[in-house]
């Protein structure tokens, strides 16, 4: 009844390509854009903005990066916290030491720093796999890590090793408020949710789902495991490049190497597995839910004036969250996108039922 | 029986391959001349080396000694990139498909090497990379017709059918328009009814496109009914090679399939 | 000896001993994926919630005896608890579920074992000797050689364990093909249980000297996150492996932040174990005793 499936079979193979194929769902989106557009930033408090909205944004792009690595080629890693950090930290440079090139250009030219270095450090994929895998990603985190606690040169010789970033403007407009911010951030998660979805549905996306389905059969079809598994990487860290440069710049107006920890990598492993591995929108549906539950725990005592210290808050937290990844796992071990994606079948048919 | 022995050029020539796995023989000497556009069986008890071969052929296992050369390959060693580049596709025994992808995702996964296109171009999905997925996407559909598999096209095909995974598979070896296509059990696990199916298409390849076929197989009548020639392998050496007639009459066949009369 | 060449042998042996104590870690880690598969990430803090649980009763005025027996009654109720919530519910799942989950057990200990008995740190005495032994100019920590002792009893304990009894075997046997073992009558869920009662055993003696080493302290579970790189380094499936790696990573972290660490600003040892790892990784990409995967199609 919502919908119309009748007489809406495809004609044309451009017609295949649009990303959303449905009329209804097409107002449905156009609806959520208008929203995000025009209704949020102006309904939505500064703290909602600040904390929340913006937080979410910069977030997807990390999660899209990590999804289109571990989702789609199947490349475990757990190194994007220092992914994010090497785009942050190139940015930086660029933008204190190089004032000719506008800031923004250096988020996108952080980003290819942070894909090159992506490049080096996906090496070991191609001799390693699965956990082995994971460990020595878990290397390259912890060695940046160290890198930018220890060598000075990447936060250009200051006392403190947490220097505050320089402010920057966008087709002529200052990024100062949370508003703005929120437009930037919007922006960039569109166009480069946009690419990733083109890029998810190429010969390239194909073959990166070819070598994580079944990577002996596609190098016995000729596919260049090699490439594919480089290219997986350098983009994925490019997504996370660009996404730590937004949020130092943009988020936290400074930059220090403590945002970008393994709690970080976790963070952003969570996000995909929560929201659903090998898919663009689990990774949104992810970044709401690991950056929301935490603000909701905090505010549930506090609504039912339970005494509890911020110590015992937190160990709870932490046993909550624990528990919200062995029951998702457990339950829908394809992420919350399988329930929506359910409920979207079933919203289509109605009111016949879906027979599956 | 097939009347016809087509008398082409020699495409695929293994010389004297042996083949050793730690202690083990799979192959001892087999040297095997496959010619164009036929159909060429190689059938033998279980364990008799007939997988070990095709991968030799494939490039994917390296003979201990002996040689494989692919006409009209660029390289003399055959390696897997390079036996696909010249045109090899192949089939596996126990299904090699993508999983997790639709059939029409995996069928164009047979036409990637043909995919031209950069990582820039394809991001932005305009112009020459629009073309050549449509492109690509209309060749597809032509295999998606010839195979009858319109009703599973999205369709991730890890929960098809066995019989139709098996019909997608050897789509996808059709989908990069090889020259030769090597064809691992490709009846294994079908009924009767789907057996000549795939027998058709089999045929059909091969009369209208020239591809050559090798194929493993175990169902004898099948064997028979489809091969211009077959090499018989029995505990890693070929012990008979011929029309089927020829095979089918050979005193030591018999006797390696049904055991000698004591 | 020449005043280098024994200063060398110190750091060597030092890093040794360290070594050993990340093997005890390991040795767990290895148990449950022999006989579960499972990638257990929670390792180290089962380690500390062992550790902390123990503390926390003899804290309690329990004579420290009493406290190990009743620290292993709860570890082998953890066993069934995590047998019951998720082993038996994951079967199916692909590894990197499995690995996410004990992620996410390892969240739920860490919280509650904090929640439960605090996060201060609680010094640990249980009466292993803390002076130097010296053999002939250079000076060896007893400690350090005591704790390589006790590793020695547990692998021998643990290797008559497997080899010799029964359910040794049965263990043994699920580690190397479920379906087999379930067609003989082995309970792949008793096996669970007790593998993972035996690794919260381990983990228990593991946290206890740590403890001793370290304090008991929350600060334990990162140090445990060494025993990733010994893991992989050694072989996922093997003991021996474990303890050639741990010793390995040991050795080498501890030359490497000597020697090498002041140059380049020191705190090297966060990264250089899992470098470590990875340069043996390249050559043996299975770890140093693990099983090569073969590619069959």
């Amino acid at each position: 009844m919502f919908y119309r499936a009748a007489r809406r079979l495809p004609t044309s193979y451009s017609s295949q390509f649009l990303i959303i194929k449905r009329p209804e769902d097409r107002i449905l989106a156009a609806l959520a854009v208008g929203v995000a557009i025009f209704l949020l930033p102006h309904i939505a408090s500064t703290y909602a903005l600040s904390t929340l909205l913006v937080p979410f944004l910069i977030f997807s792009i990390s999660a899209i990066g990590l999804n289109l690595l571990m989702g789609y080629a199947g490349q475990a890693s757990l190194g994007s916290g220092a992914f994010m950090a090497v785009g942050a930290y190139a940015s930086y440079k660029l933008a204190t030491n190089v004032p000719h090139i506008p800031i923004v250009l250096d988020f996108f030219i952080g980003g290819v720093a942070a894909a090159a270095v992506g490049i080096v450090f996906g090496l070991p994929s191609l001799r390693m796999r699965a956990f082995y895998l994971a460990i020595a990603t878990l290397a390259v985190q912890f060695f940046i890590e160290w890198l930018f606690s220890k060598v000075s040169w990447f936060w250009n010789d200051h006392a403190s090793g947490v220097v505050s970033t320089p402010a920057f403007s966008f087709l002529g407009v200052p990024i100062d408020t949370p508003i703005k911010g929120y437009y930037f951030s919007l922006a960039v998660v569109a166009l480069m949710t946009l690419l990733a979805v083109n890029l998810t549905r190429s010969h390239i996306g194909r073959q990166w789902m070819a070598v994580r389905d079944n990577e002996t059969a596609a190098q016995l079809m000729g596919i260049s495991i090699t490439k594919a598994k480089l290219s997986a990487f350098a983009i994925s860290s490019f997504y996370c490049g660009v996404a730590g440069s937004l949020w130092a710049f943009v988020f936290l107006k400074s930059l220090g190497i403590t945002s970008y920890s393994i709690d970080t990598s976790f963070k952003i492993m969570f996000m995909i597995i929560i929201g659903g591995i090998g898919t663009i929108m689990g990774s949104f549906i992810g970044a709401a839910f690991v950056l929301i539950v935490p603000i909701l725990l905090n505010m549930i005592p506090a609504t039912m004036s339970l005494p509890l210290s911020t110590g015992v808050l937190a160990c709870l937290e932490q046993i909550i969250f624990g528990v919200f990844i062995v029951y998702f796992v457990i339950v829908e071990p394809q992420g919350i996108v399988r329930s929506v994606r359910n409920l979207h079948q079933k919203l289509v048919a109605w009111p016949l039922t879906v027979n599956r | 029986m097939r009347n016809i022995s087509p008398t082409g050029a020699d495409t695929i020539i293994v010389d004297d391959v042996s083949l050793r796995f730690g202690g083990v023989m799979a192959l001892t000497g087999v040297s095997v001349k496959v010619r164009e556009g036929e159909i060429f069986a190689i059938i033998g008890p279980n364990g008799a080396g007939k997988t070990s071969l095709l991968n030799c052929i494939n490039g994917f296992y390296r003979p201990t000694s002996g040689s494989v050369a692919l006409v009209g390959a660029d390289k003399p060693s055959i390696s897997v990139s390079s036996a696909a580049r010249s045109g090899l596709a192949r089939t596996f025994q126990n299904l090699a498909l993508f999983r997790g992808l639709s059939t029409v995702e995996n069928l164009l996964l047979g036409r990637n090497l043909k995919m031209k296109t950069n990582l820039l171009q394809v991001a932005m999905f305009v112009g020459a990379a629009r073309r050549e997925e449509i492109e690509h996407r209309a060749a597809v559909e032509e295999i998606v017709h010839f195979l009858q598999l319109q009703a599973v096209r999205d369709e991730p095909v890890g929960q098809l059918p066995y019989g139709i995974q098996k019909r997608i598979e050897f789509g996808r070896a059709l989908a990069s328009e090889p020259r030769v296509i090597l064809l691992d059990e490709p009846m294994a696990g079908m009924n009767q009814h789907e057996k000549a199916e795939m027998s058709g298409f089999i045929r059909s390849v091969n009369d209208k496109m020239k591809v050559t076929f090798v194929l493993i197989e175990h169902d004898i009548g099948v064997v028979m009914g489809l091969s211009d020639r077959i090499a018989v392998l029995d505990h890693g050496e070929k012990i008979a090679e011929g029309t089927p007639s020829e095979v089918s009459a050979n005193p030591s066949v018999i006797s390696a399939y049904l055991g000698v009369e004591h | 000896m020449s005043l280098d060449l024994q200063f060398f042998f110190e750091v060597l042996i030092s890093g040794l001993l360290t070594g050993v104590l990340y093997s005890l870690v390991a040795i767990g880690f290895v148990l449950i994926y022999k006989a579960s598969g499972v990638f257990n990430f929670a390792q180290g803090a089962m380690v500390l919630f062992a550790a902390m649980t123990l503390v926390g009763i003899s804290d309690l005025g329990v004579n420290i005896a009493v406290s190990a027996l009743l620290t292993i009654v709860v570890m082998v109720v953890l066993a069934y608890c995590v047998e019951f919530f998720i082993l038996r519910r994951i079967v199916n799942q692909s590894q990197i579920s499995l690995f996410m989950v004990t992620i996410g057990l390892s969240y739920i200990l860490l919280g509650l074992g904090q929640l439960v008995w605090g996060a201060e740190v609680h010094s640990l005495d249980v009466g292993l000797p803390v002076g130097q032994f010296v053999v002939g100019d250079m000076f060896i920590n007893q400690f350090d050689l005591s704790v390589a002792a006790i590793c020695g009893l547990i692998v021998l304990a643990l290797a008559y364990f497997f080899q010799r009894t029964r359910v040794g075997l049965s263990l043994r046997a699920v580690a190397d093909d479920h379906q087999a073992a379930i067609s003989i009558g082995v309970s792949i869920r008793n096996v669970w249980i007790i593998v993972w009662s035996v690794a919260g055993v381990v983990c228990l003696v593991t946290g206890t000297v740590w403890g001793a080493k370290l304090g008991v302290q929350p600060a334990l579970n990162l140090v445990a996150l060494k025993a990733m790189p010994v893991i992989v380094l050694g072989g996922l499936t093997s003991i021996p492996g474990a303890i050639v790696g741990g010793l390995i990573i040991g050795a080498s972290e501890k030359l490497f932040e000597v020697y090498f660490g002041s140059i380049i600003g020191g705190a090297t040892e966060s990264w250089v174990p899992y470098v470590v790892a990875i340069a043996f990784l390249l050559v043996r990409p299975a770890g140093l005793f693990g099983t090569q995967e073969l590619r069959r199609i």
